[in-house]
């Protein structure tokens, strides 16, 4: 059972595509082997920037022997297709067996293959590896054809049994395979022969060169702790930059190093990012979360204890951070003049070529967040300026430079602008949360702002007919919605999200049209002004809740003789129609479709959180869903209410009930819907439903007034006993037609009963 | 090596030529035109096309005017310098051909960290590109490294390696000076001592101010177009010459046009009179230009045209 030890030996490969490579390097060769007959017991890749190894254990000597009856055309088929079948199989003519197959005879050839051994299939396979290898992106060097991330000079593969090592016969465009590899580029460059697995292991850690990228990232780690807490310090953790900076070295050598004192009044935002994207180091900081002092890795040992990198970096840094106290300083000099310059620089700015520019999305937000606020609990004066501020440090030089510390400069800069502090706050805040697991902001008028942002996101995109599909979401709408489910639901807030989808789609539009139908805007200008309304705020009242069509519609001729009573008081009808029927058909579909994808979210959002699709059915068929907190209460007490004996037995009560109302209903025509009297009642188990049915019905009411669906629902358990009782000892359909009327409306009680709480049809069996 | 310590800033571009030229490139002198980088060198962009083989290295002038800050930045200068590596093909021992290079400038490699971190090459007006690194020391950029893929749309073949070191950052980290207008020129001890501000700070301002607010927009404006059209008229001039009756493209004299082009337009665009929208624009129309020049070279001999094959 030999081991096979591969190892690519190229220029420095790119350390973002390198755990990748490793791990396409050991599935397609270990595939490659497996379909071609061998087997291993266990595979391991190793990368570092220079080299991709990979080492196959316990793999076979040789693929074994194997026959294949291939059936070919019947025996009376024409000699030219026998022939060519014969051929095709690679046997001769005569070697064809005519076997009877029941349905006449046909011929069979036999083909015996021979087993390969291991260095042949080794060889076949990596070529193939090599050169179809899935890198992101590749290229060609010197005069050659062959692609590889960057030039390719040796491969190493071998073969080791008990008895020694076989090198695998492999040339690809002249790179001949070999027993030889290299150490460190500068630390031990000699090539060295190797014999196998561990002597290549243990070579190459004497030449320098630690092979396992998650043990340099572990070196890296302990080193860089190690150094911090002997300065009486703390690592900021940052794993993305520790993988990252482990597939630029083969020999990690922390070294710490100070930052001058001059640059210790930036933000540690600033500082953080600016040695992390341009140094790749890493920051330590200290009790009071101060970030003071660097960790920068590099890849060799030298005879000054690294004396001369140290001063470099500092130099490099010193440089870097210059620049970034710069961007601070001409920054601090707008915000303390009040950003005037920024807001006036957003309206320059694009957002998306049919949602205007940065400056009218900030409109937007800003009318929208002013009229959610009473809902979250936020001043909404303090919203709208929060949502006016929060996005003007997008015109900021720090921001220009790092577009990661959006929203961290802006709450510096609010805080330099005198603004209030929840505006400042606000600017930090609003973007979250990005993702499932990013915390939500909770203080209000912050939520306030996030939520406006979101959905102005979502309906503008919406307007436009931008909407995700698929795999495809350019403009992360997903992420939008979850955002605004996580912000309602984790917070508690009772907003109607039919009503702010409707609000906020008529401020899009706004712009859409102002963009793509200046002229129709003129016009209702024009219709605006005959109607005398003369203020700003009048014409915004009016213009956010008429639809294009209703614009249209008071443009007709025969406006033009109403007295201006007239024409308010028909504007005024206009506008209360709209709020029902709405000649804004448009607009009422993409308030219906934006909240369909919020609840296509949402419950993708719940079933992650174990509650189950039909659960959540049965809740979305009940009014009110554009309430989503009521509706996540309304789902979890259902989902708790059905994981009880009494819950999951009431709806099989109820479904009982359902079914033979129904079947009734279809055959008599009629629905059963009330008047069920006791006076009729004939069995005790009857009378105690009668009672019981009374007794709940209250309770119920009372909990569903209140919003308690669990209190509701335990009430609903109540009946669980009388409804079995009444089901086991009551025959409903009895040829006495009154008797079977008063049942059937006594069922239907309970019919009404559950399907207050929720839609118990939509349940699954 | 035989290398003493660099002390001034020609003392680095003397070391590098010499290197360069012991390791057989022709060193050739700036390109006589304003051009942004060492790249747009007919040396580099057109030599790059065609199959023939090709080496050389120069220092190439280099500006451009929107980094202008009128001599008062430590770093950065509206003109400043490149010096440019070509080998075609690229070399298999030519990363060890340039860490050669840093230590005949005085960059010891057992002392410094140096490092290939992945940085791909892009010119969007010359429509080309290709794969490398930019090289690291002690966390300082003082290289690019790149192997061309393509140039003005068509794939090198063979594959061109190309070196850019910019001069004045790596100068001013082998002479130790964190202001670049502070380190020697010439021979700090020479009669008449020169510093890099001496020999370009009064420049540095003129042309800041020029770039920035003086140059005539509509006279600029106006050149673009004309090197536009240029360019197509000598491109489409038919390939044999009725008064020698030989064939000659026209493919560098076009391409010079193309050069005229690009530099107006980084022109135009220190006076901030081109929008976001309409940058992209003039980027293409560049490129348009450039890649029309490079299927005009790949038309000559040096670009690879015989007459048998034809």
């Amino acid at each position: 059972m030999p081991d096979l030890l591969i190892e690519l030996l190229s220029e420095e490969i790119p350390a973002r595509m390198q755990a990748r490579a490793a791990d396409d390097l050991r599935r397609l060769v270990t595939d490659g082997l497996v379909e071609a007959g061998l087997t291993y017991a266990h595979a391991g890749a190793f990368v570092t920037p220079r080299r991709l190894t990979l080492h196959v254990e316990g793999l076979t000597d040789r693929s074994p022997d194997s026959r294949e009856d291939r059936k070919g055309p019947r025996v009376s088929a024409p000699d030219k297709a026998v022939e060519g079948f014969a051929r095709g199989a690679g046997v001769a003519r005569d070697a064809l067996v005519a076997r009877d197959t029941g349905k006449g005879e046909v011929w069979f050839a036999v083909i015996d293959r021979k087993g390969r051994p291991a260095s042949d299939i080794v060889a076949e396979v990596l070529e193939r590896t090599i050169r179809d290898f899935p890198w992101p992106k590749s290229m060609r060097w010197g005069r050659g054809t062959l692609r590889w991330v960057r030039p390719l000079h040796r491969i190493l593969c071998l073969l080791t049994r008990e008895d020694g090592a076989q090198i695998v016969p492999l040339d690809v465009d002249g790179i001949v395979a070999g027993d030889v590899t290299e150490g460190h580029r500068f630390m031990a460059p000699e090539p060295f022969r190797v014999t196998g697995f561990e002597d290549y292991a243990a070579r190459l850690r004497r030449a320098f060169v630690v092979l396992d990228a998650d043990e340099r990232a572990e070196t890296i780690r302990n080193a860089a702790q190690n150094a911090a807490f002997a300065l009486g310090l703390e690592v900021v953790e940052d794993n993305a930059l520790l993988a990252e900076v482990a597939g630029l070295v083969e020999w990690p050598v922390v070294l710490t190093g100070a930052i001058e004192e001059r640059f210790l009044t930036l933000p540690p935002e600033v500082l953080q990012t600016s040695m992390r994207e341009h140094q790749k180091f890493f920051s330590l900081r200290d009790r009071e979360g101060r970030i003071v002092r660097f960790v920068t890795v590099a890849n060799r040992e030298t005879a000054d204890d690294g004396a001369t990198i140290l001063a470099g970096n500092q130099r490099v840094l010193s440089a870097r951070l210059s620049d970034a106290a710069f961007f601070w300083a001409n920054d601090l000099r707008v915000a303390r003049a009040g950003m005037g310059p920024w807001l006036d620089k957003l309206r320059d700015v694009t957002f998306h070529a049919k949602l205007g520019s940065q400056a009218e999305r900030i409109d937007r937000i800003a009318a929208l967040a002013r009229e959610i606020a009473g809902d979250v609990g936020a001043d909404p004066d303090l919203a709208e300026q929060a949502a006016r501020f929060a996005k003007a440090d997008l015109a900021s030089e720090m921001v220009y430079e790092f577009p990661e510390l959006q929203g961290v400069m802006g709450r510096y800069y609010a805080a330099e602008a005198g603004l209030p502090p929840e505006v400042a706050q606000a600017a930090q805040d609003h973007y979250a949360p990005l993702g499932p697991s990013d915390a939500v902001p909770t203080a209000p008028v912050s939520v306030a702002v996030a939520l406006a942002d979101k959905i102005d996101t979502l309906t503008g995109f919406w307007a436009i007919d931008e909407k995700p599909t698929g795999s495809k979401d350019p403009y992360a709408l997903r992420r939008a919605a979850l955002g605004v489910i996580r912000l309602i639901i984790e917070l508690d807030i009772r907003i109607d999200m039919s009503e702010v989808f409707y609000r906020s789609r008529m401020l899009s539009d706004r712009t859409i049209l102002s963009l793509t139908e200046q002229d129709k805007l003129t016009e209702l200008e024009q219709v605006m002004s005959f109607l005398n309304i003369q203020t700003r705020a009048d014409l915004e009242k009016i213009q956010n809740r008429l639809s294009r069509e209703q614009a249209k519609q008071i443009r007709s001729p025969e406006w033009e003789n109403l007295t201006f009573e007239e024409a308010q008081e028909k504007l005024e009808d206009l506008l209360r129609v709209g709020r029902i029927e709405n000649a804004a058909a448009d607009a009422i579909a993409a308030k219906t479709s934006t909240l369909a994808f919020l609840h296509d979210r949402l419950k993708v959002h719940l079933r992650e959180q174990g509650i189950r699709h039909d659960v959540i059915d049965a809740c979305l068929a009940m009014p009110g869903n554009d309430d989503l907190t009521l509706l996540v209460r309304r789902a979890e007490a259902l989902e708790a209410f059905l994981r009880t004996e009494d819950g999951a037995n009431l709806v099989q009560g109820f479904r009982r009930a359902n079914n033979i109302l129904t079947q009734a209903e279809e055959a008599d025509g009629v629905e059963y819907s009330y008047g069920a009297d006791v006076k009729y009642a004939e069995t005790d188990e009857e009378r105690a439903l009668f009672a019981a049915l009374d007794a709940a019905q209250p309770k119920i009411d009372a909990a569903m007034k209140a919003e308690d669906f669990g209190a509701a629902m335990t009430a609903l358990a109540g009946l669980r006993a009388p409804i079995d009782a009444f089901f086991d000892g009551v025959q409903v359909n009895t040829d006495s037609q009154i008797l079977r009327r008063n049942r059937l409306n006594l069922l239907s009680r309970i019919r009404r009963l559950c399907l207050d709480v929720a839609d118990l049809t939509r349940l699954q069996g | 090596m035989t290398a003493t310590r660099p002390r001034s800033f020609q003392d680095i571009i003397l070391s590098l030529q010499s290197y360069w030229a012991r390791q057989g490139c022709a060193i050739l002198q700036p390109y006589d035109m304003e051009v942004g980088a060492g790249t747009f060198h007919p040396a580099t962009t057109m030599r790059a096309l065609g199959p023939r083989d090709w080496t050389a290295a120069y220092v190439q002038p280099s500006r451009r005017p929107t980094d202008g800050r009128y001599g008062d930045s430590p770093n950065r200068w509206q003109h400043y310098y490149q010096f440019q590596v070509i080998i075609k093909p690229s070399p298999p021992d030519l990363q060890a051909l340039y860490l050669g290079s840093l230590q005949a400038i005085g960059i010891d490699a057992a002392l410094h960290d140096i490092r290939f971190v992945e940085d791909d090459w892009e010119s969007p007006t010359l429509g080309a590109w290709g794969l490398g690194w930019e090289v690291w020391c002690d966390g300082m950029e003082v290289s690019q490294f790149t192997y061309f893929q393509q140039v003005g749309g068509h794939d090198c073949h063979p594959v061109s390696g190309e070196l850019t070191y910019g001069l004045e950052r790596l100068a001013m980290y082998v002479l130790g000076h964190d202001d670049g207008n502070a380190m020697p020129f010439n021979a700090p001890d020479a009669a008449i001592p020169l510093t890099y501000g001496d020999v370009f700070g009064e420049a540095e301002a003129q042309y800041a101010r020029w770039n920035f607010d003086t140059a005539d927009t509509d006279m600029l404006f106006q050149h673009f177009k004309d090197a536009e059209a240029e360019c197509a008229r000598i491109l489409d001039a038919p390939a044999d010459d009725p008064k020698t009756g030989r064939r000659i493209v026209m493919a560098l004299p076009a391409y010079d046009q193309c050069i005229k082009a690009s530099h107006l337009f980084n022109l135009l665009d220190a006076r901030g009179v081109i929008s976001v929208t309409e940058r992209q624009s003039y980027i293409g129309r560049v490129r348009a230009l450039a890649k029309r020049c490079a299927d005009a070279f790949v038309q000559t001999e040096a670009g690879g045209w015989s007459a048998d094959a034809a």
